[in-house]
């Protein structure tokens, strides 16, 4: 069963925000997400906790403290002070029930549910890998460890986790067969 | 990985997908190979091949067909090669010891791309009677190209079954390749090769299947004595049979050195003697090199045949010479004395050869003619005088002028509609540069031939290992050539000159096994194909075994019995 971990807070055409529940609850770098009503798939790039007034910088507060733990049970406003909000990059969604790797006509709306997807919709969201290009695409500054961190993520969910790694990789390689140096540094990052 | 070999080969197996990295490319259905993705008509199509099939798995000269749209191509393999889509691919420091980087790698921004020449287009129907044809487009993009199949080499070259002979498989295939022998001895053809690559070895199997199938008498000229009773196997140590072993009666042996076959324990059907009668002004012309003999010199022998007539120029000559007026003799033929006296001098040399008599009523030719006109083979043996070229040369050129010269009439009177067609007839010459150089093909018989024989029923065999230095008027009148390795430059392109695609066949000539292999291409067979020569042993002593008869040869023999 897909895990609720926020809701959407900004949202453009190619990618949202959205604000977890728990701070520091966000998923995990290359994370699939879905929010529902409408269908919207994305996979997570920059994950930030950041005070919610950005006039009240956070201050380093342990300086006597023993331990990190100490320091937030010293000091329990901090949890009410700070939040965690995490990009996603909408990479497909799912129209008159057919899953299309491509962007939605139109973002989804703010306050939608974000669920983390379950292993079972990983695997079957990455039986196509157009994703790929659209992340690489994405324009985020570190599109590379984006999609690095989205295939190693995606593998456990497959049946065959070794084979999906080299079929992504594949379609890696040809995406990038102009940029072999890019394309190294990638799967770099994915050789098991 | 298994694979099935089926003879027969039944069509519709499906693709047996683990034959790819069997490293055997043959099957009955052929493998996918790849997809086409650029070409021209003149320079062939570009293959990139399937991620999963390795560039190393397909050999230069293999056979390909490529499904377009409309037509299913027939070719071969003339280049293979690596291709990166990113040129900067090979600045790029890769982790090459991760083996699952270079996987992902390999097909995708590196991959092998083969060059594959279409020659035909085949029916569209298998076993069609239509047969291939001769490709006049290419394939469009993205045809799928896959290896060939047993079926698609029986198509295009023709099967055993229909009297077609087998010499061999093509490159990685188990297939029979034949080769349709009525159309092979039609035109003149060459056998080239270094030494040592196996020509003898391919002439040997060649002339058996030209006596088995009856298309055609052969006369050869056996410089080494190895085609008649038995020759020698260098690589193995051992001896194999030879043709009259292996025919018997249809084969009859000549030699001029009775004493040689006698040491080796064989009885020949006859041995040759030649008068000096028989010895022409030209004959001498064409020693000229190998005796190193002035032109003047040579032309000499002309004023000398003017002088004492056809029959006794050469003994009267030797007679002036032994009784000391050579010079008396130069002052009346207005020849240089110098010139006359190394005449004198080679020609005592010559007439020293045990086969040469003074005077011999004997026309050799005439009892060759009649065997091959039984239908019989004529091997002449040379015994010792094989290591003697002037010999050689001697001897082919005058007994293969005057077979000429009767062939011509037979002909010409077969026209006229006064006889029977001569039987086709096939001259087997070993160092063929000597005969048909740039400098005396004009003059020679052989040249005659290669040139122009062939209305009169007569072709050459000819062996060699320096095509270069073979008149390139006469090369281009070969029709079909065999070529073993070659690894000269101007002998590469001396073989290949006047052919279709010249520059690709280049670099499969080049890279030829050196043994029992070669590239056979021209008249005879639809396209180029490279040739793994069957073994010349027990097992093809067997299909061969007590020489009988073809059925067309059997047609022949009732016909010439009682025909009309």
């Amino acid at each position: 069963m897909a895990r609720r971990v926020g809701e959407v807070v900004e949202s453009t055409s190619t990618s949202f925000v959205a604000q977890c529940y728990q701070l520091e609850g966000a998923p995990a770098l290359g994370g699939l997400v879905r929010t529902d009503s409408p269908d919207i798939y994305g996979v997570v790039g920059q994950v930030t906790t950041e005070p919610l007034d950005s006039a009240r910088p956070v201050l380093a507060r342990g300086e006597d403290a023993d331990s990190e733990e100490d320091v937030i049970r010293d000091n329990p406003q901090l949890a009410r002070l700070l939040t965690s909000r995490f990009e996603v990059y909408i990479s497909g969604h799912v129209e008159d029930g057919v899953t299309r790797q491509y962007l939605p006509p139109r973002p989804p709306r703010v306050h939608s549910f974000v669920y983390l997807c379950s292993p079972e919709e990983v695997s079957k969201f990455t039986g196509r890998l157009d994703l790929l290009r659209l992340l690489l695409n994405s324009g985020a500054a570190h599109a590379d460890e984006i999609v690095g961190a989205c295939i190693r993520q995606a593998a456990p969910a497959h049946e065959q986790p070794d084979e999906f790694l080299m079929q992504a990789c594949k379609t890696l390689a040809v995406e990038l067969s102009g940029d072999v140096a890019r394309l190294n540094s990638i799967l770099r990052r994915v050789s098991p | 990985m298994t694979q099935s070999y089926e003879s027969n080969g039944s069509e519709g197996n499906g693709h047996d997908n683990t034959g790819i990295n069997s490293g055997h490319l043959a099957s009955v259905q052929g493998l996918p190979l790849g997809m086409v993705v650029e070409g021209s008509v003149a320079n062939g199509v570009e293959v990139r091949l399937d991620p999963g099939f390795s560039v190393e798995q397909v050999k230069v000269g293999t056979f390909v067909t490529i499904q377009g749209s409309n037509n299913r191509f027939f070719g071969v393999v003339t280049d293979a090669s690596l291709g990166s889509s990113d040129p900067r691919m090979k600045y790029t420091p890769l982790p090459v010891d991760d083996p699952f980087v270079i996987q992902a790698l390999q097909g995708t921004v590196a991959y092998g791309t083969i060059s594959v020449l279409p020659q035909l287009t085949m029916p569209d129907v298998m076993g069609d009677e239509q047969g291939p044809a001769a490709a006049k487009s290419i394939p469009s993009h993205f045809s799928r190209a896959f290896t060939a199949s047993q079926k698609d080499v029986e198509t295009v070259f023709g099967s055993e079954e229909n009297g077609n002979f087998w010499i061999g498989s093509p490159l990685d295939m188990e297939t029979k390749l034949c080769l349709n022998l009525g159309e092979l001895v039609k035109r003149s053809m060459g056998v080239f090769g270094k030494s040592g690559t196996g020509k003898t070895f391919l002439t040997r199997l060649l002339l058996a299947g030209i006596l088995q199938s009856g298309e055609a008498s052969s006369l050869i000229f056996d410089m080494h004595s190895e085609y008649g009773w038995q020759g020698q196997d260098a690589d193995k140590g051992v001896s194999v049979k030879g043709l009259k072993q292996l025919f018997g009666a249809k084969v009859s042996t000549f030699t001029l050195d009775e004493e040689h076959s006698r040491r080796r324990g064989l009885s020949t059907d006859e041995t040759v003697q030649l008068g000096f009668n028989h010895i022409e002004p030209e004959d001498i012309e064409l020693l000229r090199e190998t005796l190193n003999l002035s032109e003047v010199a040579a032309s000499a022998a002309f004023n000398l045949r003017e002088k004492y007539g056809e029959e006794d120029w050469l003994k009267e000559f030797l007679a002036a010479g032994r009784g000391g007026s050579l010079l008396e003799l130069a002052d009346e033929l207005q020849v240089n004395a110098g010139a006359l006296r190394a005449l004198y001098n080679r020609m005592g040399r010559i007439t020293r050869y045990g086969f040469l008599v003074e005077h011999s009523r004997v026309d050799i030719s005439a009892r060759i003619i009649e065997h091959l006109e039984r239908g019989q083979h004529v091997v002449l043996e040379f015994g010792r005088y094989g290591d003697d070229l002037a010999a050689y040369i001697l001897v082919s050129n005058l007994l293969t002028r005057r077979i000429h010269q009767k062939y011509v009439e037979a002909k010409e009177s077969a026209m006229g509609g006064g006889g029977k067609e001569p039987r086709p007839l096939v001259i087997v010459i070993e160092e063929a540069h000597k005969f048909l150089s740039p400098s005396v093909a004009s003059q020679t018989i052989f040249g005659i031939i290669a040139r122009e024989l062939r209305k009169y029923n007569v072709t050459l065999m000819v062996i060699d290992q320096r095509p270069s230095g073979i008149d390139s008027e006469v090369l281009s009148q070969v029709g079909t050539r065999f070529s073993c390795l070659l690894d000269n430059e101007r002998d590469i392109e001396a073989v290949l000159s006047g052919t279709p695609g010249s520059r690709q066949l280049r670099s499969v000539l080049a890279r030829l096994e050196s043994k029992q292999q070669c590239l056979v291409f021209g008249h005879a067979l639809p396209l180029p194909v490279v040739v793994r020569i069957r073994e010349y042993g027990p097992k093809f002593y067997e299909t061969v075994q007590g020489g009988g008869d073809s059925e067309a040869e059997k047609k022949r023999k009732v016909e010439e019995l009682f025909g009309d």
